[in-house]
């Protein structure tokens, strides 16, 4: 059963629960410290398979044999790993319409101090529009949990990739 | 011993185990689908070096279905990291076999790295698989797959590619047909 959100809950409770919400029981992860606690939360869940990989394009792969063998698959990374995964969402997802969810830390924008996370943080968008990638900002815990649900539900029906986008300010 | 002898073998131990098999980018498939075209063959067109990392996904979410992923040395040595995924996760209904010809058979038999000493099968265990065989016969590889259900089994085979036709299915169908089959379990 899914438990409601408690009142205070945190951003990453939130994150957990529109996973939740949208079924999700397939994880892999390759960390970033804003979701360190999200990845503690899947990895307790008996529900959920947590498959933690060496990089994102590897966990592109996973997912997708997740997907085939029954599964609804998400990955948790930092929006750099996008980078790492192109030619998989490509000619892996898009080829053969298997739907996957992104949940990213969207690093390098509002608040970030270390600048080589920049270059990717700015191209994050654009990267994702040029790969017909559907995209979703959530602007408060209690959108984030309905976002990730949507996010699934693109994925699902369109056959493609979908990515949810948390920046800096979301995980205070 | 070319790719296509081993191919056929470990076509025939997915036909006999009724485990799904996974192939490998380029002329593999190609090989396989002309050994052995059945709906429980996944031809992966695209997105080299993953082959091993969807066999591990499709364990990991059949427990009770045997999965077999044929990956080639060219492809794994771009996707080192799965050996050590696979490795802490190491599902006992999973049998990865790397087919070593040393060479990048698809793209003009360029030299690989395993053709001037590096050992996948020394990679595998480092990486943290107990259960990693090597064969370097066909006489070998038939006793080593017969012995083994799952772990990693690296076989070397002689450099070239058949002449296999090109597989006449679109990607959406390939993958419809593998997923009306892949939910039941093993025999």
């Amino acid at each position: 059963m899914v438990k409601p959100l408690p009142v205070d809950g945190t951003s990453s409770e939130a994150v957990y629960q529109g996973m939740k919400r949208a079924g999700i029981d397939f994880v892999v992860s390759v960390p970033c410290l804003n979701l360190k606690e999200v990845i503690q939360m899947v990895h307790r869940d008996p529900d959920i398979i947590h498959v933690p990989v060496t990089r994102e394009e590897e966990g592109v792969g996973v997912c997708a044999g997740a997907y085939m063998g029954g599964r609804r698959p998400a990955m948790l990374m930092q929006n750099s790993g996008l980078g790492n995964s192109v030619n998989a969402l490509a000619s892996l997802n898009q080829l053969y319409g298997i739907p996957l969810v992104m949940i990213m830390s969207h690093r390098g924008v509002e608040g970030e101090p270390i600048c080589a996370q920049v270059p990717m943080g700015e191209l994050t968008t654009q990267l994702l529009e040029i790969l017909e990638i559907p995209y979703f900002l959530p602007d408060s815990k209690a959108d984030a949990i309905e976002k990730i649900q949507v996010a699934w539900k693109t994925a699902l029906e369109g056959k493609k990739p979908s990515a949810v986008l948390l920046p800096i300010p979301f995980w205070r | 011993m070319q790719r296509i002898d081993a191919i056929r073998e470990i076509a025939q131990k997915a036909g006999q185990d009724d485990a799904l098999l996974v192939c490998n980018i380029g002329i593999p498939c190609k090989e396989l689908y002309s050994v052995c075209d059945t709906p429980g063959n996944f031809y992966m067109l695209g997105s080299m070096g993953l082959a091993s990392s969807i066999g591990l996904g499709l364990a990991l979410s059949l427990p009770r279905r045997k999965i077999i992923a044929i990956d080639g040395d060219g492809s794994v040595l771009m996707n080192l990291g799965s050996l050590a995924t696979i490795a802490t996760q190491a599902p006992e209904n999973y049998l990865l076999v790397i087919i070593d010809n040393g060479s990048y058979g698809s793209t003009g038999d360029q030299p690989t790295a395993t053709s001037k000493g590096a050992d996948l099968s020394k990679v595998a265990m480092g990486a943290g698989n107990r259960r990693v065989c090597r064969a370097d016969s066909h006489e070998e590889l038939k006793h080593i797959l017969q012995d083994n259900d799952h772990g990693i089994i690296v076989v070397k085979v002689n450099p070239g590619n058949a002449d296999a036709p090109n597989i006449n299915m679109c990607p959406g169908d390939i993958l419809r047909r593998f997923m009306t089959g892949s939910y039941q379990p093993s025999d």
